[in-house]
């Protein structure tokens, strides 16, 4: 279970969460949806470790997330997340990529680690590009290789942060179709999305961030069919596929 | 007129001895081009610390590497380090003089080649739960040393040639001291000097190629 509590965060004066509550229990689907710069990313960053927070705190299956004390490496093992772009290690074949968490971080041997690759790898996929370099990849192959890579690790939580939105349009469908399936395999995830349909389709909550705050949260049902709140309405109509 | 007439057959007879200061003279330039790259990175990671200190340090050598000649550098560690009473063999006293010069030009380098790695890969490998030192090993340094690949190559080549300067501080054992003593010898300065700076260009070249072509083995993507 994810458990966020009035979590504050600040890029130097700007702040960029203003009081943020959310719990994401095990199992479930949560899409995070808003405008650019209401602090979606951020948060994902915050839940992982990879920012600092002002106040508040940040509570994955009881480990506070932002004390002194934690072991972010390890906390880290349990948290996939897939960013935007830039997520490929060039240098690295496709293979290489996924092994290579599991092999420093798991200390998994070599065989193993290149099973557990090979096998998310064909999960997503990309069984036939195991030692190819990134560069020879889509936009679309190598958003799966992050998610296989992501996978590699046996996360128990997947962040995702609009992994989509770089990608040519006829490449979108097949990193949702991966994404569809660990849905329904179970995965607990939050999705930072613009694809509205696919939050609707997916989704057990939906929550619209504005200004920094989760403005509304709720069924994808209600979101999308009837918003509460006026912000939420105007966003939703001005995004495509609504 | 005075006339100069060659000769070449002392020199080829003094061309083993000049071969073994050739073996010299690369055991230098490896082992200053090695120390300088461990050296570099610490002080390119050292310009962007957190610590007030470290940062002037790291800049202050980068600074004085770059700013001063190599021949002072060399002779600073020789004869300074002598008047603290520090005796330095003059084998070692190059060998520091030219790794602190690689160190200073190589910091500068690495400043570049870390800003050409995008921040995104520093982020994607810690979300994997790989601790920083691992991200730097793993991740970075591999990619950063891809962007500098033919800059250090140079440096590796101009590392060679200032190996050059050990007869200021009175090395007999590498290629130009070799032939330095063989002129003190012999007096046949035009000839050895020719085909000492023969040997020099072509280790040079040998360097540069097979720099190439370990770049080709080692960056495949
Ligand atoms: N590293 C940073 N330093 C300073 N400001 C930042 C940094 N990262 C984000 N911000 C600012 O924080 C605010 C929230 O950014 P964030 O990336 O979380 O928004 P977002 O909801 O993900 O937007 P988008 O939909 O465009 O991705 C923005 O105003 C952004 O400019
Ligand atoms: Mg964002």
């Amino acid at each position: 279970m994810i458990e966020v509590s009035d979590v504050r965060k600040s890029f130097g004066k700007l702040e960029v969460l203003k009081g943020i509550n959310l719990t994401v229990k095990k199992g479930e689907v949560l899409s995070m949806i808003g405008g650019s710069g209401s602090g979606k990313s951020t948060m994902l960053m915050c839940i992982n470790g990879l920012e600092p927070i002002q106040s508040g705190r940040i509570v994955v299956d009881g480990i506070d997330v932002h004390a002194k004390s934690t072991d972010l490496n390890h906390l880290r093992k349990r948290i996939g997340i897939v960013f935007q772009q830039w997520n490929a290690f060039p240098h690295l074949t496709v293979l290489e990529n996924v092994m290579l968490a599991p092999r420093k971080v798991l200390k998994k041997n070599r065989q193993e680690a290149e099973q557990i690759a090979v096998r998310h790898l064909k999960h997503v996929g990309l069984g036939e590009k195991l030692k190819v370099f990134p560069s020879r990849l889509s936009g679309g192959q190598q958003q799966r290789m992050a998610i296989a890579r992501a996978l590699a690790m046996s996360p128990d939580y997947m962040l995702f942060d609009e992994v989509t939105s770089a990608l040519d349009p006829q490449l979108v469908g097949e990193v949702l179709d991966t994404m569809r399936m660990l849905s329904k395999e179970g995965m607990t995830m939050i999705v930072v999305t613009h694809e509205m349909r696919f939050a609707r389709e997916v989704s057990d909550r939906v929550a619209y961030f504005h200004q920094g705050k989760i403005h509304e949260i709720g069924s994808p049902e209600q979101i999308f069919g009837s918003p509460n709140q006026p912000e939420t309405a105007n966003f939703l109509k001005s995004v495509h596929g609504a | 007129m005075f006339k100069y007439s060659f000769q070449w057959r002392p020199v080829l007879q003094a061309l083993p001895e000049m071969l073994w200061g050739a073996v010299v003279t690369m055991q230098i330039a490896l082992i200053a081009m090695a120390i300088g790259i461990v050296v570099g990175v610490a002080i390119a990671l050292g310009r962007r610390s957190a610590n007030g200190i470290v940062r002037s340090l790291s800049t202050g050598w980068v600074e004085i590497a770059r700013n001063t000649p190599a021949l002072l550098q060399i002779y600073m560690v020789y004869f300074g380090l002598g008047t603290l009473g520090v005796r330095v063999d003059s084998f070692y006293a190059l060998l520091a003089g030219i790794a602190f010069n690689n160190a200073g030009y190589l910091a500068e380098t690495f400043r570049g080649g870390f800003a050409g790695v995008p921040e995104t890969q520093f982020r994607a490998s810690r979300s994997l739960g790989m601790s920083a030192f691992q991200t730097m090993g793993y991740i970075i340094l591999p990619q950063m040393f891809r962007l500098v690949f033919h800059a250090m190559t140079n440096q590796m080549v101009w590392s060679i040639l200032m190996t050059s300067l050990g007869v200021v501080v009175g090395l007999t054992t590498d290629l130009t001291g070799v032939v330095q003593q063989l002129n003190v010898r012999t007096f046949r300065t035009f000839e050895y000097f020719l085909v000492a700076a023969c040997l020099y260009f072509l280790i040079a070249k040998v360097v540069t190629v097979a720099a190439r072509i370990l770049a080709w083995r080692l960056f495949r993507y």
